[in-house]
């Protein structure tokens, strides 16, 4: 008996069969900047779902782990805790009492109209970038939930990334301090422009991420300083905290300055993040 | 059939774990990479065309979730893969000094590419620094990986290649 009728296909053409999809699906992927389509969509079914598995397990073990760990320890804190809480009270009835001054100066000063709260939706991280040269994941929320590529993500306070792609079930999220991002950056105290980059050298060594051409002729911006997405930039929205300037120094061509900014996010240990449901409309979106 | 089926889901369970689990467990944010393990061993294991497929499918996992351009792993993976075919008749099942020095060198080279192209094209000079903050420990940390991972492959192939030897027996 024969073993096998079929033509075996010699595994050179095939090599250079892939290699030329491969070429065309970059080529494709470079000038019509879209990724995946139909794949997004397959894939998202068939991992997704098995990725929020293997995360809630996970999460569900190391609760169980860390709440037997931390139950005596809890017990001896309950009364220290107790006795801080009376302390507290009458600390906060005080400070109701400025909380409602301010209230009402901050209505005068509409500043509610400068930091607008924007519509948002939560959303797990479910993978990280399995590789280790860029900083990106996946959420557990996708074009079903209203997500769509360019929205902006927060995680507590802090900007944390942009959306670069969604499926109907999940999105992929750039990271400021992904190697390849650029933010324009605004500091908060002077409103002086400045252009923050990730940059994966001095994410590993300082945990910082740098900023440039920050135009300050009159030396006002410090460190310390907060600084936020700024009104220039074309897809990110106004007003949302990077970080805090850590470090500044002059450029030598003595006109702007450059430095580092401490993110407001622990980008190491991200597991909820906010996806804000609306987009920057610039020009040309409205036409 | 069997065969594609097994493997797959291999490839699967490895990429669901890189991208949960090992992330969770990673050292200095540095996590080992499975894919080149599971496409290297099966290539010399299995030569040059199942490598190829393996390399290819999983890069184009890791191009959909977190490539920023779709085909760029999926092209350095099935090189590898394809690569590693060539050392099918230098392989013994026994002997782990081969698979630890091949899987060593994919890993390495991945590596070189990635920086190649996504780095130095964009005048990110400084290798060294790269070198020693995430290619040798990711280097360090595959390897220790492989030691536990690299049995089970092997497993897994020496089981399926038995019910093959066995399925063919019957019709002779």
């Amino acid at each position: 008996m024969k073993r096998r009728s079929k033509i075996q296909f010699p595994s050179k053409y095939m090599l250079m069969c892939l290699t030329a999809i491969c070429g065309i699906l970059i080529y494709i992927s470079f000038t019509m900047n879209l990724s995946g389509g139909p794949l997004n969509t397959v894939a998202g079914y068939v991992f997704i779902p098995m990725q929020r598995g293997i995360n809630s397990v996970g999460a569900w073990i190391f609760d169980k782990a860390d709440s037997l760990k931390n139950l005596k320890d809890v017990m001896a804190e309950n009364q220290e805790l107790q006795a801080k809480v009376d302390e507290l009270t009458t600390e906060l009835n005080t400070i109701k009492l400025e909380q409602y001054e301010l209230d009402n100066l901050r209505e005068l000063l509409e500043l509610d109209k400068k930091y607008p709260s924007y519509e948002k939706v939560a959303a797990n991280v479910i993978g990280k970038d399995a590789g280790n040269w860029f900083s990106t994941f996946t959420i557990d929320k996708g074009s079903k939930d209203g997500v769509e590529v360019d929205m902006n993500v927060m995680a507590g306070s802090g900007l944390v990334g942009i959306v670069t792609d969604v499926g109907p079930n999940y999105a992929k999220i750039k990271c400021i301090i992904n190697d390849t991002n650029k933010t324009s950056g605004m500091v908060l105290t002077t409103s002086d422009n400045c252009v923050v980059h990730g940059d994966l050298q001095e994410m590993t060594e300082n945990q910082n991420i740098p900023f440039s051409d920050l135009k300050d002729s009159d030396d006002e911006v410090s460190v310390g300083d907060p600084v936020v997405t700024s009104y220039i930039s074309d897809k990110y929205v106004q007003g949302i905290l990077i970080g805090y300037i850590s470090t500044i120094k002059n450029d030598p061509n003595n006109l702007t300055k450059s430095g580092t900014i401490t993110p407001a996010v622990d980008f190491e240990h991200i597991e909820e993040v906010l996806v804000i449901l609306e987009k920057k409309k610039t020009s040309e979106q409205e036409e | 059939m069997k065969r594609t089926i097994v493997v797959g889901i291999m490839v699967i369970v490895c990429f669901l774990l890189q991208s949960t689990l090992f992330q969770a467990l990673a050292f200095a944010s540095i996590a080992p990479n499975l894919m080149i393990i599971v496409t290297s061993s099966f290539g010399f294991m299995r030569g040059k065309k199942e490598g190829m497929l393996i390399g290819f499918f999983s890069g184009l996992l890791m191009d959909i979730f977190f490539g920023s351009v779709i085909g760029f792993y999926a092209l350095i993976y099935m090189y590898i893969g394809y690569a590693n075919g060539f050392f099918r008749k230098l392989f013994f099942p026994e002997d782990i000094k081969l698979p630890m020095i091949l899987i060593f060198a994919s890993d390495v080279i991945y590596n070189f590419l990635v920086y190649f192209f996504q780095f130095l094209f964009r005048g990110q000079f400084s290798f060294l620094f790269y070198l020693k903050n995430i290619i040798i420990p990711e280097l360090v940390y595959t390897i220790l990986v492989t030691i536990f991972l690299y049995f089970i492959l092997l497993m897994v192939n020496q089981k399926l290649e038995m019910t093959e030897k066995r399925s063919t027996g019957k019709f002779v």
